[in-house]
């Protein structure tokens, strides 16, 4: 009986130690005859309209359009919910690169799961294309080898709506941000690009995301004195204070609202007529030039939505990811990193986009600003872009970066 | 700090209270009557959010009815149809566990609690879908000079505190009232009478059940509906029971609606403080007067 179990025991640590040391993987060619693309996303909560199940839908166009195919291997798909949470982010990445030999981890909406995925996903050398998320210590303090950021981040974020807003003579900022990484970098920074144009910070309070009732935190903005309420939140989020500042007649008092991250899904449910002259940073507007409308109402077709920002993203990171794959001829996280960063992206998304060692992808940003309702002349026409951001003007230069890959 | 700052805040504190009382109170029944601490209190109170959810905007989808329930018939849609599902819980499952000790009425109802989450965050967001059904006739603003306040809470907290006292006066003033009364102080004498007790207790139940699922259909517009919208209120709703004295129905109402103020006001004060100044309420009330403000020692 004893030496039974002994050897029970035998059996078990056998089989553990063979799943741990999982596939080895070969440098040439594919490493298990496709690529596989893992969208990791909010699929049911407060970020599913921006990013969620429209990532997936655009991740597929990618391939499709690619043709399937790349060094005649199959390209597949798979999808899962984060939901917000990142030990469950966590554990999904690790069983998708560990039981499901999957490639690349795009879309990674919310920084906290971000940051757990970049992280994890680095240490066994697969590449993160994070669409999703804001916080600029993926390309900062916590950049990865493989981890490339890729829309936006929350310091390209300020510079563009926090500079309008100082120079229209909105000095003094109140907070009201969302309680976790994202919301706070988001705070920090567009604090530093007030303060830097000679405005002031009279005061902030941190809202738990998902938060459905922001009266009081609203009141409490309205009574700081200041002159521009900042949200340092997204999604859903968003949408409820603009709307509760609506019904509690925060800007008819005089006070302005800016939207430090916003986006055209927020505008869509929220509505022309509570929105308009809403002024906030994008990367992507659907209908900013022909090659962007024509991707985008193919798009709509399948999603029923125009694309946001993210949701475009993800076309553009997992067709640049394919070409450079088909550039070196393998999937070898290495070379492909390799091949990204010597690359120029180019497509309906960006133009002349470059990524940067510390995994930063450079490109231009716009100020936009919500129309009019007699502005609009279809469903979506909502936006109308105000002014270009410079790549350069918009993110951390390289000489400045914290990152510790570049020391 | 302004008195203007310290009434807006004060009045969006009852406005939070209205909820409290009107939640507190439906316990205050059940638990006077029929000596249940019933933990489902807050599922009730998120099942008549989602009626009205899925009557005003999900029927058509889900079972091919062509029939949209708008807020107004949700108001009395909603209470019968979380008043029956009480009902039927106590007749087949709680009425088995009246001659136990307390804890098991608790643990079955925290396991309903459990159930109707998990049933409805399967198909609903966890962060909460909006109700769109909000009358138009109530979606202006009232300017109250120190503030603007939204027609629709300002609706929300005189029905509500219309609902609570109507409640109290029939339990306290009327031949209904006093003969409930009378057969929970000794149902076997009342019985004797000719009532029939264990009807009332299954109708008072479902009373109970349906007030929580008022407040839940009133609460819909305000915040959005999610299936988790109860249980984040309930612990704060029997903090107040415990402050209020179990069992007492004015003391549920008030302590209800004052502990809401307490908390608005608690958020000009000292903000940090606002979600959990009723905890530390109810410490001290549980250390100096163990039965509650408005409880009788028994």
């Amino acid at each position: 009986m004893f030496n039974q179990r002994k050897l029970l025991h035998g059996i078990v640590a056998g089989l553990g130690l063979m799943v741990a040391a999982g596939p080895l993987s070969a440098a040439e060619g594919l490493s298990d005859g496709k690529v596989k693309i893992g969208v990791l996303s909010d699929m049911s909560g407060v970020y599913k309209s921006l990013e969620g199940p429209g990532a997936v839908v655009a991740a597929k166009m990618a391939v499709e359009d690619f043709g399937g195919k790349v060094l005649d291997k199959p390209i597949e798909i798979v999808s899962a919910d984060h939901q917000n949470k990142p030990d469950i982010g966590a554990s999904t990445a690790r069983e998708w690169i560990d039981a499901k030999q999957v490639d690349m981890i795009t879309a990674l909406d919310n920084s906290s799961v971000a940051l757990a995925v970049q992280g994890l996903a680095s240490e066994k050398k697969v590449i993160t294309m994070d669409t999703g998320a804001g916080t600029t210590a993926l390309t900062e303090d916590q950049c990865t080898p493989y981890g490339i950021h890729y829309v936006y981040d929350t310091h390209a974020l300020p510079v563009g709506t926090a500079t309008a807003m100082v120079k229209n003579g909105g000095k003094k900022w109140f907070f009201i941000t969302a309680d976790y990484a994202f919301g706070h970098s988001l705070q920090e920074n567009t604090s530093a690009v007030v303060k830097s144009l000679d405005g002031e910070v009279v005061g902030n309070v941190n809202a738990p995301l998902g938060t459905t009732d922001f009266s009081s935190y609203l009141l409490q903005a309205q009574s700081s004195g200041a002159d521009v309420i900042g949200l340092a939140n997204a999604g859903q989020d968003t949408v409820n204070a603009i709307k509760q500042a609506n019904q509690f007649r925060i800007v008819q008092s005089g006070q302005k609202l800016a939207g430090m991250l916003v986006f055209i899904t927020d505008i869509q449910s929220m509505g022309l007529d509570i929105a308009q002259g809403l002024q906030f940073t994008t990367a992507f507007v659907w209908n900013q030039d022909d090659e962007a409308e024509t991707w985008s109402r193919r798009y709509y077709e399948k999603q029923g939505a125009m694309p946001t920002m993210v949701q475009a993203g993800v076309y553009s990171a997992v067709t640049n990811y394919l070409k450079a794959i088909e550039a070196v001829g393998s999937d070898d996280p290495d070379a492909v990193r390799k091949q990204l960063g010597e690359m120029e992206l180019n497509d309906m998304f960006v133009k002349g986009g470059k990524i940067l060692p510390n995994g930063l992808m450079l490109h231009d940003m716009y100020l936009v600003e919500a129309k009019k309702p007699d502005e609009s002349k279809e469903d979506w026409d909502l936006l109308k872009v105000i002014s270009k951001i410079p790549a350069e003007q918009a993110y951390i230069p390289l000489s400045e970066s914290k990152c510790s890959l570049l020391k | 700090m302004s008195m203007q700052v310290i009434l807006a805040q004060a009045l969006l504190g009852l406005n939070v209270g209205v909820f409290y009382a009107m939640l507190s109170l439906g316990l205050a029944v059940i638990f006077g009557l029929l000596n249940i601490i019933n933990f489902a209190h807050g599922a009730m109170y998120m099942l008549g959010a989602f009626v009205a959810l899925i009557g005003y905007s999900l029927l058509d989808d889900w079972f091919g009815i062509s029939l949209q329930i708008g807020f107004w018939a949700s108001l009395i849609v909603a209470p019968l149809f979380v008043g029956i599902l009480g009902m039927i819980i106590e007749r087949t499952m709680l009425k088995r566990l009246y001659e136990l000790d307390h804890i098991y009425g608790l643990l079955l109802t925290f396991g309903i609690t459990l159930i109707l989450q998990g049933l409805f965050s399967n198909y609903f967001n966890i962060s909460g879908t909006p109700y769109p059904g909000q009358p138009e006739s109530l979606s202006g603003v009232v300017n109250l000079s120190f503030m603007y306040f939204p027609t629709y809470r300002l609706f929300a907290i005189v029905f509500s505190i219309v609902v609570c006292f109507a409640t109290w006066f029939v339990i306290e003033h009327t031949r209904l009232g006093s003969r409930l009364r009378a057969g929970v102080e000794n149902p076997t004498l009342t019985q004797a009478f000719g009532l029939n007790v264990p009807l009332m207790i299954t109708l008072t139940f479902g009373f109970g059940c349906a007030l929580a699922g008022l407040a839940g259909v009133l609460a819909a517009p305000i915040y959005s509906v999610s299936p988790l919208m109860g249980a984040d209120l309930i612990i704060v709703v029997f903090a107040v029971v415990v402050i209020g004295g179990m069992g007492s129905i004015m003391g549920a109402i008030l302590t209800g609606l004052a502990l809401g103020l307490v908390e608005g006001i608690t958020k000009v004060v000292y903000p940090p403080a606002a979600s959990t100044v009723i905890f530390f309420l109810m410490v001290l009330v549980l250390l100096f007067r163990p039965a509650g403000l408005f409880g009788k020692e028994r």
